[in-house]
């Protein structure tokens, strides 16, 4: 009755109906938001398609040895992935061995420690270190910190371990000029820093306040607080943020290509030149073409599935913590 | 859990009776420096970090402003070996690649983010979009240009300013997409219903309730990706290249951008072209900063969370 009552007043009176909205239209919004959310998935599965397609050649001309060949020489048309995937996991793996103890570090201080009127401001200024753009952290690095880090750690150290057994191996630097590996593991460690420490910071934030305040009422100190209460709480998504990190540094082009020195050969010292995956890609694709071009795209397959296989299970333990 | 138990029952003890600065100072001196080393690490670590951005900042301003004038922005980058120039050509063409990618990435990142939101919930396939999507987010920068690069810069003989637009907006989407998701989300959803007890379709609800609720939130996402892809340089390097002089309407070949123009100058033999270099860094990292502080002002605005 109410409807029809409502269809009277309307005919009666035709200028207050309002169009009524269509069905067509509302259909054609759903259609578009849902073309707009497979297009993602379409980009993804474009990413992985193109790059295999365009690494095929090179990953049929030298097979599997592909990945443990360590040959990388243009005019003799040979190549292989080892020298750049070691580069790549070592200096990931430095970075996140530097980093993720300063991540952690911070987000205590954060959440813990920090004083009410300087949480904003200090949580701020680390984000803003995520802004910087990795080409500013690759001059940087490469200006300011390298001559610092040759000077202060590489001359020093490369002195004292020389013809030491094994540190005199890991620890010597050839040419002290301050790129190397372990520089570019430091600088990713400073980059990694604010995305761990913001994930960190937030799931120590979720932890309810009574276990906290329990914990402290049985007197503990903030360390065994932190030690025995918060970490443990929230270990499994601490490692999410950790897997997170390392996708990023792997995957990390500008600033490594800055200070990693490009040199394609396998090294034992920390100190030495090396390369990455994503800085080999950098330096040489614009230049590359047939064989090599394919060998390039050949190392940013192998690139995306790492990556991809790091950043799933970091997705899967951290479970939709908020990332800036 | 060690260490703990057997302190708390050494102090326990003598608590009672004493008075609570005495018990304080029975802690085991090993438990009180442990603490003071928690207290020291975790502020040094926080004072190292806010210290890089110092230095990063300093550098830039020491190195940078020196290399401005009005010529930086008026004439174009100067061709090896040539004295002077600017780098007019290349702040354009950053804001016509950048403008590019966020006029793109915006309408498909809010709607795909409303689809997840709205529609898709906690449908299978919406979580499987999700879930690629926070893949996407963080996917290596240089494998999109590499993807690009096969999809546009191949078939179309040569780089172009269009290829680097669509590599910049497949970066900006995923952060869309995920802040308008995160926070259509936050909207109650009495709201929404509110919306539908007037008669209101589903996507009128979404467009005139639920955006405008959400809205300070949507725009900090959009500029969240402005800032990302302001300063990406790896996937230019494949699809956009760089030029020495204005890049021609159709911005087809080369076109000057500000990233690759900092990569390749800064690590050039000429003085002139590292100055420009630096200038060309301090600008885009304060544009860049600028940008992430107006963001997040716009998030914890009166509306925000």
């Amino acid at each position: 009755m109410v409807a029809l009552s409502e269809n009277v007043a309307v005919a009666a009176r035709p200028e207050i109906a309002r169009r009524p909205p269509s069905p067509a239209g509302d259909r054609l919004f759903r259609t578009a938001a849902f073309a707009s959310a497979l297009l993602v998935l379409a980009v993804l599965a474009g990413i992985l398609g193109s790059i295999a397609y365009g690494g095929w050649p090179a990953f049929r001309e030298f097979g599997p040895g592909f990945l443990v060949s360590s040959a990388w020489n243009v005019g003799r048309e040979q190549y292989g992935a080892l020298v750049a995937i070691i580069g790549t996991l070592v200096s990931a793996l430095l970075a996140l061995v530097i980093g993720v103890p300063v991540s952690l570090g911070i987000a205590i201080y954060l959440t813990q420690l920090c004083p009410g009127w300087a949480r904003r401001p200090v949580a701020m200024t680390i984000e803003l270190l995520a802004a910087v753009p990795s080409i500013i952290y690759g001059m940087w690095g490469l200006f300011v910190f390298a001559p610092l880090f040759a000077r202060f750690v590489q001359i020093p150290v490369s002195n004292l371990v020389e013809g030491m057994p094994i540190v005199g191996t890991l620890f010597y630097a050839q040419v002290p000029s301050g790129v190397g590996v372990l520089t570019a593991g430091i600088i990713l460690a400073i980059m990694i820093v604010p995305f761990v420490a913001s994930i960190t910071r937030d799931m120590l934030d979720q932890i309810p306040t009574v276990l906290r305040e329990s914990a402290y009422g049985i007197g503990c100190t903030t360390w065994e607080v932190v030690r025995h209460v918060l970490i443990p709480q929230a270990s499994v998504s601490i490692i999410g943020a950790i897997m997170l990190g390392l996708g990023r540094a792997l995957g990390e082009t500008m600033a490594v290509t800055f200070v990693i020195g490009n040199a394609n050969r396998l090294s034992a010292s920390i100190f030495d030149p090396g390369s990455t995956i994503a800085s080999r890609i950098a330096n040489e694709f614009n230049e590359a073409d047939g064989l090599q071009l394919s060998s390039l795209m050949a190392l940013g397959c192998i690139l995306f599935v790492v990556t991809f296989i790091v950043l799933i299970i970091a997705r899967l333990l951290v479970r939709r913590a908020k990332v800036a | 859990m060690n260490a703990s138990p057997a302190a708390v029952s050494a102090s326990a003890p003598g608590a009672p009776s004493a008075p609570a600065a005495q018990s304080w100072g029975r802690v085991r001196a090993s438990r009180r420096s442990a603490d003071k080393l928690l207290i020291v690490a975790c502020t040094g670590a926080t004072v190292l970090g806010a210290l890089v951005l110092g230095s990063i900042l300093l550098m830039l301003i020491v190195q940078g402003v020196q290399g401005f004038s009005p010529a930086l922005f008026t004439q174009v980058t100067p061709g090896p070996g040539s004295a002077g120039g600017g780098i007019a050509n290349a702040i354009l063409g950053s804001l016509v690649m950048t403008a590019l990618g966020i006029v793109v990435a915006t309408p498909v990142g809010v709607l795909a983010g409303t689809y997840l939101a709205e529609y898709g919930r906690a449908s299978h396939l919406a979580n499987l979009i999700r879930f690629l999507n926070d893949i996407l987010l963080s996917a290596p920068s240089i494998l999109i240009g590499l993807f690009v690069y096969t999809l546009m810069v191949r078939p179309m003989g040569g780089y172009s300013g269009w290829a680097g637009g669509v590599a910049l907006a497949i970066i900006a989407t995923p952060v869309i997409v995920r802040t308008t998701e995160d926070m259509l989300r936050l909207v109650p959803g009495t709201l929404r219903e509110a919306g539908a007890a007037l008669g209101a379709p589903t996507s009128i609800v979404i467009r005139s309730v639920t955006w405008r609720a959400a809205q300070s939130g949507i725009v900090t996402g959009v500029l969240l990706a402005l800032a990302r892809i302001a300063g990406e340089t790896a996937p230019l390097l494949f699809t956009a290249l760089n030029n020495n002089s204005w890049f021609s309407p159709n911005l087809m070949g080369g076109v000057a951008n500000l990233p690759v123009m900092i990569y390749q100058f800064a690590l050039s033999p000429y003085e002139n072209w590292r100055q420009l270099a630096w200038a060309g860094a301090l600008l885009i990292t304060v544009t860049i900063l600028g940008l992430s502080i107006v963001a997040r002002l716009v998030l914890s605005g009166p509306k925000g969370r």
